[in-house]
């Protein structure tokens, strides 16, 4: 998500960069452009207006005019107010309280509630050791209650036993006994979607509130949200005191307005973000980090952890150690694929490192995509041990084997090889640099890993060849 | 309350508020200046119409020469004109035209839109137009979808057709169309699991379901209907484009337009694909869902 944002924040700041002097009116059609990039990632109106203001009367105040690069300096105030916009630190939970700690999530029907009910509660059983406890207040929509025991079941977390009949208060309260007398330390109510313009459900929501005093109540907001994120918001925040916002489906290709407005209109947190289908999709959100990609530079640390879960220790200082000599051969080109494919694939990857927009568009537009990945590795695979390690002995005949053997051309080949190749001069030349042994005995230290895969790409840019592997 | 209150009372609210923007701009016969252009801009991308429908709309109210001024209602009719001569050429609503029977519709959209409670929306409207309908509940993948669309059928009292959780979409379509035409049954709505439009595996399979389906009857689907939540943004161009390519929707349902959003993107969504929007829903209930009609949308959307 965010690469449109950021594409329309980048090209203006492009033509605002170069530039030696900047007068009054440079600054204003600059900013009449981000206002319309900003409206066109649906983040809210009044947010966009109270920005711009902000970013204008700063940029043509005096930091601007007597900055040796006005352009700079503009580019600087815009990035700041963004992260600024996002909030700072990255929050968590208030749970450790005397047991049972209360949690409500509230939102509009279809926001995710449900899901992401099931997903916090995985997350805080496996991360964070407690024991978690899930009920659902929803009465309205058919099977709400049902959803919720399957998903309870799917990842192992307790739930309420179904009383037909009951009502939202009633089992609230029942939860609540239950989780106390069982010794549970959190218990999770999901409450049923509402309208924010429903008067008796908006009413029924504080009366749950006020029975139950969760520690906790958080606003799930679908991360396609448009303008109308202000009025929900406001809304919720009206009737009952949010505590925080987690955001939904920050995995759909939504451009991240709700995510620029929440924080803004809610004046509280935003504490996770879900980012898949699949119950452990659920991150804590870090507003520094979503900054730094909205703004087009990478998320680094995302990156680096994603690395640590997915790549075994031992592979890594491996590599680390053949590439601080300044070797790589095929074995570590195909070492490098599977762990781009563990990482999530090219997609995922391209999105997090800076400067990788174009090849992430590449991807969308379906020039690249992940099967090349599969295909690369099945060329590889295709080779003996000892073409693996020596590249330089492959002869047109063996060529001709391997493509066979992969169930592709020889030109396939030919551009795995060259790949090889690219990324043998690039390790050659950062060892040169002296950079790369430094890097990648500290990536193997701290266990990320991923050193030979981040090195590379970060050292060398994307692997080269990659843009001529079309579909 | 009636049904015809509560949609007009939901129309309203969802509406009220672009009316609100729009008020107070012009006491009596002002000329329309830039400060009143600009207000008028903001309150349509407001409306989530986005700003270049906004701005478009906006030129085109600088040209119309009030010279004389304009005032408050004046205003917004000329704003509900230009918004309703949009969507007039779209609003089309769903008819069972297909012979062979059944009519086959298949509903999709991303998770969260409103697919399941629209499906049982549009049996119940197709069963008070005596038509004989069957659900398929192909939403196989989120827990209890299928329980909920049981619960539904039941209500309104049609056969529902559905396979084990987790089991393949595609196969239950097919068992399901033919078990429509066994039974001479005029309209089959197939239901759909929630996918978002980037994840090209979850698209895949819905284009898999079309080749399926037309393994038994060539013409099907019919129609396809991409279901979008009203309080969704510009990202629901997005979907449409995407929905569009891979599952060839053939037209749109808005939901949730009883909320305080307004939907304004369909304008936008008009202007750019003139896909036909079939209907749209104004509450929780199985009436709740109403045939759209351009001009009191485009009245709506402005209040008043």
């Amino acid at each position: 998500m965010f690469d449109s944002l950021s594409d329309r924040l980048g090209s203006v700041f492009e033509r605002l960069r170069g530039r030696g002097a900047l007068t009054e009116l440079d600054v204003r059609a600059a900013m009449r452009e981000v206002r319309i990039a900003l409206l066109e990632a649906d983040v809210a109106l009044s947010v966009v207006k109270q920005f711009i203001e902000d970013v204008t009367e700063r940029a043509i105040g005096a930091e601007v005019t007597r900055s040796v690069t006005p352009g700079q300096q503009v580019v600087k105030i815009v990035n700041d107010a963004l992260v600024e916009l996002l909030g700072g630190e990255a929050e968590g939970l208030n749970i450790d309280v005397t047991p049972p700690a209360v949690i409500m999530m509230v939102g509009l029907q279809g926001s995710g509630k449900t899901t992401t009910t099931a997903k916090l509660a995985k997350l805080l059983t496996e991360k964070h050791a407690k024991k978690v406890m899930m009920a659902s207040l929803d009465v309205a929509r058919p099977a709400a209650q049902e959803q919720l025991r399957v998903l309870g079941e799917q990842v192992g977390v307790a739930t309420l036993p179904i009383i037909a009949g009951q009502q939202p208060v009633a089992i609230a309260e029942r939860a609540r006994q239950a989780a106390r007398l069982q010794g549970f330390d959190v218990v999770l109510l999901d409450t049923a979607g509402r309208l924010n313009v429903d008067v008796a459900l908006m009413a029924e929501m504080a009366a749950i509130a006020t029975a139950t005093t969760p520690n906790e109540i958080l606003l799930v907001v679908d991360a396609l949200t448009g303008q109308d994120a202000v009025n929900v918001a406001t809304a919720f925040k009206a009737e009952v005191a949010l505590t925080g916002v987690v955001l939904t489906r920050m995995d759909g290709d939504a451009r991240g307005g709700a995510a620029l407005s929440m924080r803004a209109v809610t004046e509280r947190p935003i504490k996770f973000a879900g980012t898949g289908e699949k119950l452990d999709a659920l991150e804590a959100f870090d507003p520094q980090r979503v900054a730094g990609r909205i703004l087009g530079m990478g998320d680094i640390v995302g990156l680096v952890e994603r690395a640590a879960a997915n790549i075994e220790q031992a592979d890594a200082e491996k590599l680390a150690a053949k590439l601080a000599k300044g070797q790589f051969d095929m074995d570590d080109l195909r070492g490098q694929l599977r762990q781009m494919k563990a990482m999530g694939g090219l997609g995922a990857l391209a999105g997090m490192i800076p400067g990788m927009g174009a090849a992430k568009k590449a991807m969308e537009n379906g020039a690249i995509d992940d099967k090349v990945l599969g295909r690369m590795e099945a060329v590889i695979c295709s080779m003996t041990l000892k073409e693996r390690a020596k590249p330089e002995i492959l002869t047109a005949k063996r060529k001709i084997r391997i493509a066979k053997g992969a169930g592709t051309t020889v030109q396939e080949v030919n551009k795995v090889i060259k790949m090889q190749m690219d990324m043998a001069t690039a390790m050659k030349k950062l060892r040169k640099l002296g950079g790369m042994k430094g890097m990648a005995s500290m990536m193997a230290k701290m266990g990320a890993g991923g050193a030979g895969g981040l090195a590379g790409m970060l050292g060398g840019g994307m692997p080269p060849g990659f843009d001529k592997f079309k579909r | 309350m009636s049904w015809f209150d509560r949609l007009k009372s939901g129309l309203t609210r969802s509406t009220a508020k672009l009316g609100d923007s729009l008020a107070g701009l012009a006491t009596g016969n002002l000329p329309l200046d830039a400060a009143r252009l600009d207000a008028i801009e903001e309150a349509l991308i407001a409306a989530d119409l986005g700003p270049a429908v906004a701005g478009r709309i906006r030129a085109r109210l600088a040209d119309a020469k009030f010279a004389k001024g304009i005032d408050d209602a004046g205003l917004r009719d000329a704003v509900a004109a230009e918004v309703t001569a949009v969507l007039a050429p779209v609003a089309k609503p769903l008819s069972v035209t297909a012979f062979p029977r059944p009519h086959v519709i298949l509903v999709v959209g991303v998770n969260g839109s409103g697919k399941t409670t629209t499906i049982a929306k549009l049996a119940r409207r197709f069963t008070e137009a005596d038509y004989t309908v069957m659900l398929a509940a192909g939403d196989t993948f989120r827990a209890a979808a299928i329980a909920q669309l049981k619960i539904w059928a039941d209500r309104i009292g049609v056969p529902v057709i559905s396979g084990e959780q987790g089991a393949d979409a595609a196969g239950l379509a097919f068992e399901a169309l033919k078990a429509a035409r066994e039974a001479g049954t005029d309209v089959l709505i197939i239901d759909t699991a929630g996918r978002l439009q980037n994840k090209a595996g979850l698209m895949d399979e819905l284009a898999k379901m079309r080749r399926v389906i037309q393994k038994l009857s060539p013409a099907a689907p019919h129609d396809t209907v991409l279901v979008l939540d009203a309080t969704t943004g510009q990202n629901a161009l997005n979907q449409i484009e995407v929905f569009r390519d891979v599952a060839r929707i053939t037209g749109l349902v808005m939901t949730k337009l009883d909320g305080s959003a307004r939907g304004g993107v369909l304008v936008a969504a008009a202007e750019r694909f003139h896909l036909p929007i079939h209907a749209v829903g104004v509450g929780e209930g199985m009436d709740d869902l109403r045939p759209f009609e351009a001009g009191e949308f485009g009245r709506a959307l402005v209040g008043g």
